[in-house]
């Protein structure tokens, strides 16, 4: 399979004035982490009681999950539906995938009360409450982490391959080959875990019963979510891949992301209508256009799941890049305000509770932003991820 | 190039059948209704008795060992809490209605449900029904995850948040005085008995008994509805009990129906998870077809 690949590293000074920037917005997130475990959740979050959940579990790990699903999305198209064409898309989506979910860790170890137990999540075996969805989500979140560095692993040995006689070089020699003869098994784990744990994310909120608003709280989430982290892993491939041609002056991979616009459309469709079916199933149709603030917030999703959906149907439009660009953005916020709206906007534990994120919140969210952009630079400057630059993308489509 | 029409189908055909799968889930595997354990003990709290003196707020730190809470009053003179919280398990609440004459009091701890959310949430089981049927924490098996807050329906599980290792704080029932023979520290001190503590079977026939006996007196949950026991079998049931003056709904007591809040959840999830086949046949199917692609790969470049 890596034969396929051909990436290389991207080379140039890695230290530049946009990185310098961004690690100035790593700074400030450290200082506020800092300032999170002196002084307590507290202190320092906007959370209560009521609103016990804000945005480092809504927006860090539900939201920055489903972002880092293009792993899982380019998978499922490369692996499962075949679409050898697509490869030189996996290694960079998997190192956002790994990125992201490694980072998404962080911010709950961040944001549960004593981090430093979490440990015993995945050993205390014989007291797993197998009732609990979050339980699920955990174990699955921390094998798949493991899962995508492994996928990940054949770049970080190629480079040591080549680079001067050592451990890291004998090491790579001897491992090579042995990761890539078991790598279908990790890339089929690295499907069946996002299956899982994805749609858990839904499963999740379901247990808060009358808490979430009826607009949100389905039997069906789980369902919905898996879905929508599938469109927003695509349109993030496609964010990316244009953001790296664009920054980088890389060449650009229209054809392929053009593609990818084409089957995203069905998958928004898709959802808008289980949606729509599910709430008049349930008798809460009307319930879309007399919930007040609620009623705003579901037809905001709707715009956004299905303007991308309508306006991707021409498959000449498809091939703007600029156009391609934008859908992808708003197929982004919808699956990001859907989650945003599930685990926060919708979730109604009482008058007397009221949340808005405070500026620590904030900071450290952006902090773990920016860390993941360092990390992804540094990783695609130094090991090959990224098609190899010239002709070599283009040429993998003809080879077809 | 384009996804051609017949992947699309397939996909398509695929999500249908999830779709129909998982909306008929709950119709097809709802789980059982759990019962309350037959030594289940409760407390029953009548509203007609109670006077709001707030004897049972003291008793309950005294019983627990905790701090009053003197944050929110001026001077910091008097055990003020706001709310149940950190270092409260135990409030008295006021009712008073804005426009008449209607009041009453409202004393909040844990529910000790029949069935409770808490319980479903929590990863290693820190929440979990012990003995007695009574809901207990154990700290060592609580990362401070917060869940059981999202869980819980009645909002009781509160969290230390000015701690720097903080952990829940609910009523446990006095638990450790329980087992000891003694009564929990609120029943034990209730100058007119508005709150007692007892197996949950007599609590109940005894309210059913004031019910009968002054069916004008007791409300139920909403203003017109017969009078009839909160707990009985809201969310499936609740260890403590209450009846009382005003509709029940006025005194912050949310509407459940009798469906345990776990049901709808842990349907879905177990019929996803029953006994781990799909997942272990999925990933079975995954592996095979990345290796047949894989193959088919190989062939081509062969051929070629
Ligand atoms: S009232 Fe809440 S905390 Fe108490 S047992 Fe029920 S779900 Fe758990
Ligand atoms: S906060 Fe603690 S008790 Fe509550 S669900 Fe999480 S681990 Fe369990
Ligand atoms: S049973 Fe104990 S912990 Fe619960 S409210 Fe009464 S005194 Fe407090």
């Amino acid at each position: 399979m890596s034969a396929v690949h051909e990436a290389e590293p991207v080379g140039g000074p890695i230290v530049t004035r946009g990185f310098r920037a961004v690690s100035l917005v790593l700074a400030i997130g450290v200082v506020f982490m800092i300032y999170r475990f002196m002084a307590g959740l507290g202190a320092s979050t906007g959370l209560s009681d009521g609103y016990p959940w804000g945005i480092w579990i809504a927006f860090d790990v539900v939201t920055g999950t489903a972002l880092a699903c293009g792993g899982y999305a380019v998978a499922i198209l490369v692996y499962i539906l075949n679409k050898g064409q697509y490869h030189p898309l996996v290694r960079p989506a998997i190192l956002t995938s790994a990125l992201g979910y490694s980072l998404a860790g962080l911010a709950i170890t961040i944001d549960v009360g004593r981090g430093w137990l979490l440990y015993r999540v995945p050993l205390y075996a014989n007291h797993w409450n197998l009732n609990s969805a979050l339980l699920e989500v955990a174990l699955c979140v921390m094998s798949y982490i493991a899962v995508l560095w492994i996928e990940l692993s054949p770049a970080f040995m190629e480079h040591f391959k080549k680079g001067p006689d050592g451990f890291l070089k004998s090491a790579s020699n001897t491992l090579y080959p042995i990761v890539q003869n078991l790598l279908p098994w990790f890339i089929a784990l690295g499907l069946l875990l996002p299956t899982m744990h994805q749609s858990s994310l839904g499963t999740v909120m379901l247990l808060t019963g009358a808490k979430l608003h009826p607009l949100w709280s389905t039997p069906l989430l789980p369902l919905l979510f898996l879905i929508s982290c599938v469109g927003m892993g695509y349109a993030i491939v496609v964010f990316e891949s244009t953001l790296a041609s664009a920054l980088l002056k890389r060449p650009k991979e229209t054809e392929m992301l053009a593609g990818l616009g084409g089957v995203v459309g069905p998958v928004l469709y898709g959802y808008t209508a289980i949606r729509l079916v599910d709430l008049a199933v349930r008798g809460q149709l009307g319930a879309i256009f007399t919930s007040g603030k609620y009623s705003a917030f579901f037809l905001v999703e709707m715009a956004l799941f299905l303007a991308p959906a309508v306006l991707l149907r021409d498959a000449k439009k498809r091939r703007d890049p600029g156009h391609l660009f934008r859908m992808a953005m708003v197929m982004i916020l919808a699956g990001g305000l859907y989650r945003i709206d599930s685990y926060i906007v919708a979730f109604r534990p009482g008058d007397q509770y009221s949340y808005f994120p405070t500026v620590p919140e904030f900071m450290i969210t952006f902090g773990l932003l920016a860390l993941e952009i360092m990390l992804y630079v540094v990783i695609i400057k130094t090991f090959p991820i990224l098609g190899g630059s010239g002709s070599k993308a283009p040429s993998a489509v003809a080879e077809r | 190039m384009s996804i051609d029409r017949r992947s699309l189908i397939k996909c398509g055909a695929a999500g249908a059948g999830v779709a129909i799968a998982a909306s008929t889930l709950p119709a097809l595997a709802a789980r059982p209704r759990k019962e309350a354990p037959a030594d289940a003990v409760g407390m029953l709290y009548d509203t007609t008795l109670c006077i709001g003196c707030k004897t049972c707020v003291v008793a309950c730190r005294e019983a627990n060992g905790k701090p009053p809470d003197t944050s929110n009053s001026p001077g910091r003179l008097y055990d003020m809490p706001l709310d149940l919280n950190g270092t409260t398990k135990n409030v008295i609440k006021l009712y008073k209605d804005p426009d008449g004459a209607e009041r009453s009091y409202m004393k909040a701890q844990c529910m000790h449900c029949i069935d409770p959310a808490c319980v479903g949430a929590c990863m290693l089981g820190a929440l979990q029904k012990r003995e007695l049927g009574i809901v207990t924490y154990k700290q060592e098996f609580c990362s401070g995850c917060r869940y059981c807050q999202m869980a819980c329906p009645f909002n009781i599980p509160k969290f230390e948040w000015s701690s720097r290792a903080p952990l829940m704080d609910k009523c446990e029932m006095c638990v450790h005085r329980v087992v000891k023979g003694q009564q929990p520290g609120c029943t034990e001190v209730c100058p007119r008995k508005a709150i007692v503590f007892g197996k949950r079977a007599d609590l109940l026939a005894e309210a059913k008994r004031r019910i009968a006996g002054s069916p004008k007196k007791y409300k139920g949950y909403r203003k017109g509805d017969a009078p009839r026991v909160y707990g009985e079998t809201e969310g499936g049931g609740t260890q403590v009990l209450y009846v009382s003056h005003v509709p029940f709904e006025k005194l912050g007591l949310p509407d459940l129906g009798d469906k345990p809040v776990p049901e709808v959840a842990q349907t879905v999830q177990h019929g996803i998870y029953q006994g781990f086949v799909a997942p272990v046949a999925l990933y079975a199917v995954l592996g095979a077809v990345i290796m047949r692609n894989k193959k088919a790969e190989g062939q081509k470049g062969k051929a070629s």
